[in-house]
Order: C-alpha cells, then sequence, then structure tokens
C-alpha cells in the first residue's frame, strides 16, 4: 500500500518537477514569477490530444503507436517552445527595466488570455485523450505499477538529467552565468536577450512533455489544469529552493510524494493543502528552501 | 524604403502569429488571423503617425484638477436617484472592491509586500459575519467591528511567521494561506457548510429600517468607502505611513535610520487586512450568501492587477484600478465570450506602455536601484 503510494506520488511528483524547471529556470534569470507557465503546460495537454488526433484519424496511430505517440510530443514541444519564445518577446522583454510587479500582472495578463483563448477554440468542457494506454503493469514489490506510469517516471528522469548535462556545456554556462549577473555576463561576450530566449523556450518544451504525460495519464484535459498545476509547480519551485534547478527537481518529488501518501492516509479532501503546509513550515525553517542558497541583501 | 522594411515586418509577424494559432484554430482560422495582422499592423502604424496628442492637453488637464473630486461626489450621491437597480448593484460591487483594493494597497503599494492570498482576508471578514448572524443572530452593526478586528488579527496572525521572508518566498506563504483557508472553508461542512455555503444572511438594519434596499446599501457602502479613503490618506501620511514608504524603498537604510521593519511590516498587514474584513462583511450582508467559490486565488489576482493597474502606491490609482476591472466585464457583457479574454490582453498591453499604471508616478526615474 505505502509503496503504490510512493509510485503514485512520483508519477505525479516527475511531473511538478518537470514544470517547476521551467518556473525556477526563469527566476533564476529574471526574477520573474512567470504566472504563465502553468498555461504553457495546459496548452502542451491540448496539443497532445488534438496531434493525436490527427494522427488517429489519419491511421497513424492504429499503423505504429510510439510513432504517433513521438510525433505528438515533437509537434507539442515544438508548438509550446514557440508560445513560450512569443511570450517571452512580446509580454516580459519590453518590461526589463520596469517596477518589479508589471511584469507580474503582464503574466497574468497573459495567462487570463491564454485560459480563455483554449476555452474559447476548444469548449469548456472536459476533453478527452483519443487514446487509452492499456492497464498493463508490473508487479513490483507488491505495487502495481502501469507500463504509463513508468513512461512518465523514465521519461522526466531523462529529462532531468539531459537538463543537468545541458547546464554544463557552454550554452549552459553561459545560462547560469546569466542567472548569476547579467551585466558581467554581457561584458564577457555573451548575448543575454537570447540566452533568455532559450531559457523561456527550454522551460516551455519541458512543460510541453509534463502536460501531454498527464493528459494521458488522467484521460481528461480542460482549460483549468495549469492554474493548479502552476501553483504546485511553482510551490515546489519555491519548496526546493527557486532558482536551484536540482532543487525544482527534489521539491517536484516531494510534493508528489506528499500529496499522494497524504490523500491516501490522511484525508484525500485537503490534498491541495498538503503541499502548501509543508511549504509554510520549510519555508519558516529554512526561507531559501531545501536547495536554495541564502543570499545576504547588499546595499 | 522604411515602407517595404514594415511591411515584410508585418509579414513575418502575421505568419509567426498564424503559425502559432494553426493548432487551435485549423487552417482557415489561422489564414484569416494572418490577412488581419498583416493587413493590421501597416494601418494602425500609419494611424499612429498621424495622431497627436492635443498640444494644450496636460494644462487642460491641470486646469481641471480641483473640479474633480467635487464633481466625482455630487455624482456619486446622485445616483440612486438617476440609476436604475442594475448600476446600483455594479456601483456596490465597485465599492467592495475599492475598499479591496485600498486594503492590498496598503500592504503591497506602501510597504511594498506582495501578498497573493488578499481574497482569504476578504474571505475572514465575510465569513465572521455569516456565522455570528446565521448561528447566534448577530446583527450587522455588533459584527462590523468583530469582522474587521478578526480580520485584522488574522492578517497579523499570517503576517508574524511570514514576515521573517523576503520577497517572493513572502508571496507564496500568503498564496498558501489562501489555499489552506479555501479547502478549509471547502471541506469544514458542520461549521461552514461547505461548498453550499451559507445563505440567508440578514442585511444590516439602521433605525429599524433595512438597508436590504440596494439604494440604502448604496449609501452604506458609499459612506465606507469615503470614510475609508480619508483613513487612509490620512495613515498615509502620518508617521506610520512614511514609514511604510521608506521601508518599500529600502528596507536596509529605513532600518539604519530606525525604523522597526518587523513592526512596521506588521502594522501593514493588520491595517491593509481590517479593510478587507469590512469589505468581506459588506459583500456577505449584500449577497446574503456566501461561499468558497467567491474567495478564490483568481479573486486575489484581480484585487492586486486593480491595485497595479491603478498604480501601485497610489490611493486614487487603486480606486480607477478597482473601478475599471469592475466596470470592464459589465460593459464588455455584450461579448461575454470574450470579455476575459480582452481583459488578458490589456492587462499585457497597459503594462507594456505604462508599466507604473494608470495614475502612478514614474518609479524608475526616481528609483534608480543599486546594480546587484
Amino acid at each position: 500500500m505505502l509503496f503504490q503510494q510512493v509510485i503514485n506520488g512520483l508519477t505525479l511528483g516527475s511531473v511538478y518537477a518537470i514544470i517547476a524547471l521551467g518556473y525556477t529556470m526563469v527566476y533564476g534569470i529574471l526574477e520573474l514569477i512567470n504566472f504563465a507557465h502553468g498555461e504553457i503546460y495546459m496548452l502542451g495537454a491540448y496539443l497532445g490530444i488534438i496531434f493525436l488526433g490527427i494522427f488517429t484519424t489519419m491511421g497513424l496511430t492504429a499503423y505504429s503507436l510510439p510513432l504517433a505517440v513521438f510525433l505528438t510530443v515533437v509537434l507539442a514541444i515544438f508548438f509550446c517552445s514557440a508560445y513560450g519564445f512569443t511570450m517571452e518577446k512580446v509580454a516580459y522583454k519590453p518590461l526589463r527595466n520596469a517596477p518589479r510587479l508589471s511584469p507580474l500582472i503582464s503574466a497574468i495578463g497573459v495567462s487570463i488570455f491564454l485560459q480563455n483563448y483554449v476555452m474559447i477554440t476548444q469548449g469548456a468542457t472536459d476533453r478527452v485523450f483519443p487514446y487509452r494506454f492499456g492497464e498493463k503493469h508490473l508487479h513490483f514489490m507488491n505495487a502495481e505499477v502501469t507500463w504509463l506510469q513508468g513512461s512518465i517516471i523514465a521519461v522526466s528522469a531523462i529529462l532531468m538529467i539531459s537538463l543537468h548535462m545541458f547546464q554544463k556545456t557552454r550554452m549552459g554556462k553561459a545560462m547560469r552565468a546569466t542567472a548569476q549577473d547579467k551585466t558581467m555576463a554581457a561584458l564577457v561576450g555573451i548575448n543575454v536577450d537570447s540566452i533568455i530566449s532559450l531559457t523561456f523556450v527550454i522551460g516551455a518544451g519541458l512543460a510541453a512533455v509534463a502536460g501531454v504525460m498527464v493528459a494521458s495519464y488522467y484521460g481528461l484535459v480542460n482549460h483549468f489544469i495549469g492554474y493548479v498545476a502552476g501553483i504546485k509547480a511553482f510551490t515546489a519551485a519555491v519548496l526546493g529552493g527557486i532558482g536551484s534547478i536540482p532543487g525544482a527537481m527534489l521539491g517536484g518529488i516531494i510534493l508528489g510524494l506528499i500529496e499522494s501518501t497524504g490523500a491516501a492516509y490522511i484525508s484525500s479532501e485537503y490534498k491541495d493543502a498538503y503541499a502548501f503546509v509543508i511549504l509554510i513550515i520549510i519555508l519558516l525553517i529554512k526561507p531559501s528552501g531545501i536547495l536554495g542558497r541564502h543570499t545576504e541583501e547588499k546595499v | 524604403m522604411r515602407n517595404k522594411r514594415l511591411l515584410v515586418r508585418s509579414l513575418i509577424i502575421a505568419s509567426w502569429a498564424a503559425i502559432l494559432f494553426l493548432p487551435f484554430k485549423g487552417i482557415r482560422g489561422a489564414a484569416e488571423l494572418f490577412l488581419v495582422i498583416a493587413a493590421g499592423i501597416p494601418v494602425f502604424h500609419f494611424l499612429q503617425r498621424g495622431m497627436v496628442l492635443p498640444k494644450h492637453f496636460r494644462s487642460v488637464v491641470s486646469f481641471l484638477r480641483p473640479f474633480f473630486i467635487p464633481v466625482f461626489l455630487i455624482a456619486a450621491l446622485a445616483v440612486p436617484f438617476l440609476a436604475g437597480d442594475y448600476y446600483l448593484d455594479v456601483l456596490i460591487m465597485c465599492g467592495i472592491y475599492i475598499l479591496l483594493a485600498l486594503g492590498l494597497n496598503v500592504i503591497v503599494g506602501f510597504a511594498g509586500l506582495l501578498n497573493l492570498g488578499f481574497a482569504a482576508f476578504y474571505a475572514i471578514g465575510a465569513y465572521i459575519y455569516g456565522l455570528l448572524n446565521t448561528k447566534l443572530g448577530i446583527g450587522f452593526w455588533p459584527c462590523l467591528p468583530v469582522s474587521a478586528a478578526g480580520t485584522a488579527c488574522a492578517g497579523l496572525l499570517v503576517a508574524v511567521p511570514a514576515l521573517r521572508l523576503r520577497g517572493d518566498y513572502l508571496a507564496i506563504v500568503t498564496l498558501g494561506f489562501g489555499e489552506i483557508l479555501r479547502l478549509v472553508l471547502n471541506n469544514w461542512d458542520s461549521v461552514t457548510n461547505g461548498p453550499n455555503g451559507i445563505s440567508g444572511i440578514a442585511p444590516p438594519q439602521l433605525a429599524g429600517i433595512s438597508l436590504g434596499n440596494l439604494k440604502y446599501f448604496y449609501y452604506l457602502v458609499l459612506a465606507i468607502v469615503l470614510l475609508s479613503v480619508f483613513v487612509i490618506r490620512r495613515v498615509e501620511r502620518s508617521r506610520t505611513g512614511r514609514a511604510w514608504i521608506a521601508l518599500r524603498e529600502n528596507e536596509i537604510a529605513a532600518s539604519s535610520i530606525g525604523i522597526n521593519v518587523t513592526r512596521y511590516k506588521l502594522y501593514a498587514f493588520a491595517f491593509g487586512s481590517f479593510w478587507a474584513g469590512i469589505a468581506g462583511i459588506l459583500f456577505a450582508a449584500k449577497m446574503r450568501f456566501i461561499s468558497p467559490e467567491s474567495f478564490t486565488f483568481a479573486e486575489s489576482v484581480l484585487i492586486l492587477s486593480m491595485v497595479i493597474l491603478g498604480g501601485t502606491g497610489n490611493i486614487y490609482g487603486a480606486i480607477a484600478g478597482a473601478f475599471l476591472l469592475v466596470l470592464l466585464p459589465e460593459v464588455l457583457r455584450e461579448v461575454q465570450l470574450y470579455r476575459m479574454l480582452i481583459l488578458g490582453i490589456g492587462l499585457v498591453l497597459l503594462m507594456i506602455f505604462k508599466p507604473e499604471g494608470l495614475l502612478g508616478k514614474n518609479l524608475r526615474k526616481i528609483r534608480q536601484p543599486v546594480e546587484d
């Protein structure tokens, strides 16, 4: 029973972690809570449904399911990255030097826009994922792990590892340098603007994968999912220490585990509250989050 | 040459937008969007070039300024004799949101503490009256100070632990508090009646007359709003208000000139929440029904948008923001489906063209942040 909950929690947690990465990377560079990030994830889920639906009517799903799923994910990543890129250029870039709360409001505006846009074009009711992945599962230490859960955890792990490796590349180094100090990064020849764009593109791409995975996992999607997932992923990012990439991963997984075990053993009605209770406790003990570095304010 | 470049640019932007919207609108919708944008950008450009702000605009505004408040007051007093119930209803909601925006403006605008869970305090004020009235039969007037003080205490309670945190962490703790409170209201069925909410709340009575009538209630709300504007203005210019602003501008500098940072932050939280409590009790008395539905995170965001839209730290800005965001959806009722869409675009555009808000001072010029 406990192990089953751990597996469920890991599945959920790895999705939170992937979304949280987008928040934490943007925050690390711009110190902006990108409220619209949850909506990108929602768009990813919808894109998954739309494209897989198209492939199903084209007969590709019947011909080769893995190919159809792969193409769906690739297209979802492409479009979400494009949304992330455009969002930054339109709504945040003009506000680089504005008072701190202005980009936040702009982000809220983008979020309201995207939510309602999807509601208008796709309808206000739940959309169903066009393919039900089988209930075939593995028995693993008294727990039943469905193939889908296994693949969600595996894909998330691969994404996190590749992001970690990306941080070591030339571009990754440029990104970290920009996060540390934008002016100095520009002085050593880093194109800060394109690094910021890149951050949004990567974050949105990750959110797209998370969206498609969740849509296939729950089978139902509506235009509100971005808001709830966004809040939770942001909580996960703060829990792990906002700005820190390993922190976001850790925070997401902890959040998922707390939610699933809490829902199973305490009360499922308060499922959404556990995350916040734990968050508040952790912030009071260690205000910079689990893996966040404590930064002294300079005068 | 320049026109050619403009044309190429608008074609690029239009095709990019068409690609982005392709999965959701289909090929036909995307093509329409392409045409609209490709034609729209040059048209907009030429219109903008042709349009120049009237030369004397500024002097006209400054000439009219002293008349603004008296005219506004007379209009506000005369409204019930001129307008129907629908308008009164909308204006009462405006008043309630003005109180909320003013309260949040104290916390966010004066003291510079980002609060993303303000709807929770609004909810506390409403539920205190709802519960006291329906369970114990206590009337509106005794409940008014109880609600306000209770909400202020709740503000303190949240602020005490939260103030150890800075900036965005504080924001997320207030957000968490808001969500937790909403979940408790939703699930604690024996007291709050869960998602079904509390119904049958009594309207206020005054000298034996029920103020349930929209006209009377309008004057009640108007009186409280005017009082709040007066009080908050006085506090803003007092020692406390100046301490808040010093704190907002630079916490370290403020504490180095002897301002007790924690104490003034607590004052800000308590004082801001106080007005949320009053807004809450007014809301409960007007609707006679409350449920957790009315106090979601979206509500907190809406109130915050009012404050920032109007210009953070400016009382009249908060009022203008509240007016605008309550009236705009009503005006756009004709295009019901699209009104939130338009609101979203509007917020983005306003921030791009006037990031300090409608009535905000240009903080960028005054405030040169220390480069970190």
